[in-house]
């Protein structure tokens, strides 16, 4: 049966919509237990569905485990009032929320989540889109994120959020610098000599088949990692937010299912980052440093594309994991102390490091 | 297809623009600014040139916009009263649209630009590695010049914001 090829990328984008956006759900579960697990507590336990948590021993458990949990959470976003207060902007504040997720949900388009190996042993992405400029497009639509939290903070028309509207999009500006000449040394060893030249996540993946890049370009991987927790607006940078100061940051004046609409933003926004960093530091599908799926035997056919997007998805929730654990481990910054650390640390270290890379690049392409 | 789409998005752009000229709310302005900027992106897409749509929607979409979002609300510009437009605005306006409407008609009806045009190579498909490659030789002096102007307007900016010390 021929499909419309339109109607299947239809489909296929749907498919990985729906399980960033299940990924999303959960994260706010993982959240919520990481956060009550590293301050002794128990965390939501109670939550329990009719017929699946009757089930003698595993629905208890489950139940324990808090697996319901986002169910509910999200009912409450939708049934709760939704409250429009009379001094807003009504176009912007109704605009913010779906700005700020839509950037998040496209990117997701060119990002790799595993390979498929075919009988020819020709090796393929599993990706919605393979442009050759695939990393720029992702910093490119990422960058437009910032307008829904800008949005948010003016529209809302009063104090707090609007301070921490100013903010973000100052500390976006900042980062952005140090987060893109950070990941350069990596292109510069991608596009080596007498190759075509490629800024595409998957060839970038494909490169660390021996070792991966965070091994041999740590400060590279710091600076992203730094870089990515500011862009997502996480603690220890979530300036935007901020509680003890701006009551709730940019989204103070918001309520209901537009709320959920930033919430959901912001986890994707940690998804897709944590999917990147995976992809340019920690050799996205490959196993372990230096031994591939090939190597050991298991890259072959649909099992080994399977196995490749679970490794991928493993490293993925291990990064999700580090934010949750950051977040809860470390206080937060002050406002001017991470302007100082975006513009007088982390970019002339950037750039001193690209330097730096670009000596020993030249180093290994011509004398060895 | 491509026609339709090539409509829609030069439609957009217009609109966009017209709306910048137009709005009296800064925002508003520097949001119609933003839709322009994604529209021409969109045309680049069209032309096949990935490269330059995405650096126009990193750089001027993503960064420039951003800041100038920025500057508005740190100045909290309001929303400029409706004036009433002098006779030499008119005038100006008039006369700067008319000239604007013949060099378009001038430069699609002449022989020599679309002769030239069409025996230009293709620029679909053309690699990172070539566009890089041609812009740090052959391009290589109008690239600096333009960086050094930009290093002169920024060390403008810093002589003219920075504040006189008393003797």
């Amino acid at each position: 049966m021929e499909v419309n090829p339109i109607i299947l990328k239809f489909v296929y984008a749907a498919i990985v919509v729906s399980v960033i956006m299940g990924l999303c759900s959960y994260a706010v579960l993982a959240e919520r237990k990481i956060s009550s697990w590293i301050q002794g507590r128990v965390g939501p336990n109670r939550t329990s569905l009719p017929l699946v948590g009757g089930i003698p021993v595993i629905g208890p458990f489950l139940t324990r485990l808090g697996i319901f949990q986002p169910i509910p959470d999200g009912l409450k976003f939708l049934f709760k009032e939704d409250v429009l207060p009379g001094h807003v902007n009504k176009f912007y504040f109704m605009m913010a929320p779906v700005i700020s997720l839509v950037p998040a949900l496209t990117t997701v388009v060119v990002v790799p989540f595993g390979r498929f190996v075919n009988e020819a042993g020709e090796v393929m992405p599993l990706v919605l889109a393979n442009v050759n400029v695939g990393l720029l497009f992702l910093f490119a639509i990422s960058s437009l994120g910032v307008y829904g939290v800008v949005l948010a903070g003016w529209s809302s028309n009063s104090k707090y959020p609007f301070l921490g509207g100013i903010r973000a999009s100052a500390q976006m500006i900042s980062y952005e610098l140090a987060m893109g000449v950070s990941v350069l040394p990596i292109l510069m060893w991608v596009n080596a000599p007498g190759k075509e030249g490629t800024l595409n996540l998957f060839d970038i993946a494909l490169a660390q088949n021996g070792f991966w890049f965070a091994m041999w370009m740590p400060l590279s991987a710091i600076i992203f990692l730094v870089c990515l927790f500011a862009e997502t607006n996480r603690l220890p940078f979530d300036m935007a937010e901020s509680e003890t100061e701006l009551v709730s940051g940019f989204h103070t004046e918001y309520s209901s299912f537009k709320f959920g609409l930033f919430f959901v933003g912001e986890y994707a926004h940690m998804v897709i980052g944590s999917c990147v960093f995976a992809l340019l530091f920690l050799g996205g599908w490959n196993p372990m440093p230096f031994v591939t799926l090939e190597a050991l035997g298991m890259g072959q056919g649909i099992p080994g594309a399977v196995l490749s997007v679970g490794i991928f998805l493993g490293k993925m929730c291990a990064m999700m994991f580090f934010f949750m654990w950051i977040r809860w481990t470390l206080p937060r910054f002050r406002y001017d102390q991470v302007m100082k650390l975006g513009w007088t640390v982390l970019l002339p270290l950037s750039i001193a490091n690209l330097i730096l890379y670009t000596f020993i690049i030249y180093y290994l392409d011509t004398s060895l | 297809m491509t026609d339709i789409f090539f409509y829609i998005f030069s439609i957009a752009a217009l609109a966009g623009a017209f709306g910048v000229v137009f709005s009296r709310n800064t925002v508003n302005g520097a949001m119609f600014l933003i839709g322009t900027f994604l529209s021409m992106a969109s045309l680049f897409v069209l032309l096949e040139a990935y490269f330059l749509a995405v650096i126009q929607v990193l750089v001027y979409a993503g960064a420039v916009m951003v800041l100038f979002l920025f500057i508005i609300m740190l100045l909290d510009v309001k929303e400029s009263a409706a004036r009433k437009t002098s006779l030499y605005t008119w005038a100006a306006s008039v006369i700067g649209f008319g000239i604007l409407i013949v060099g378009v008609v001038a430069i699609n009806s002449a022989d020599s630009i679309r002769e030239k045009a069409a025996s230009l190579p293709e620029a679909t498909g053309v690699s990172l590695k070539s566009f890089g490659y041609e812009l740090f030789t052959t391009y290589l002096l109008p690239m600096q010049v333009t960086g050094f102007l930009l290093l002169i307007a920024m060390i403008g900016v810093i002589a003219l914001s920075k504040k006189a010390k008393a003797d």
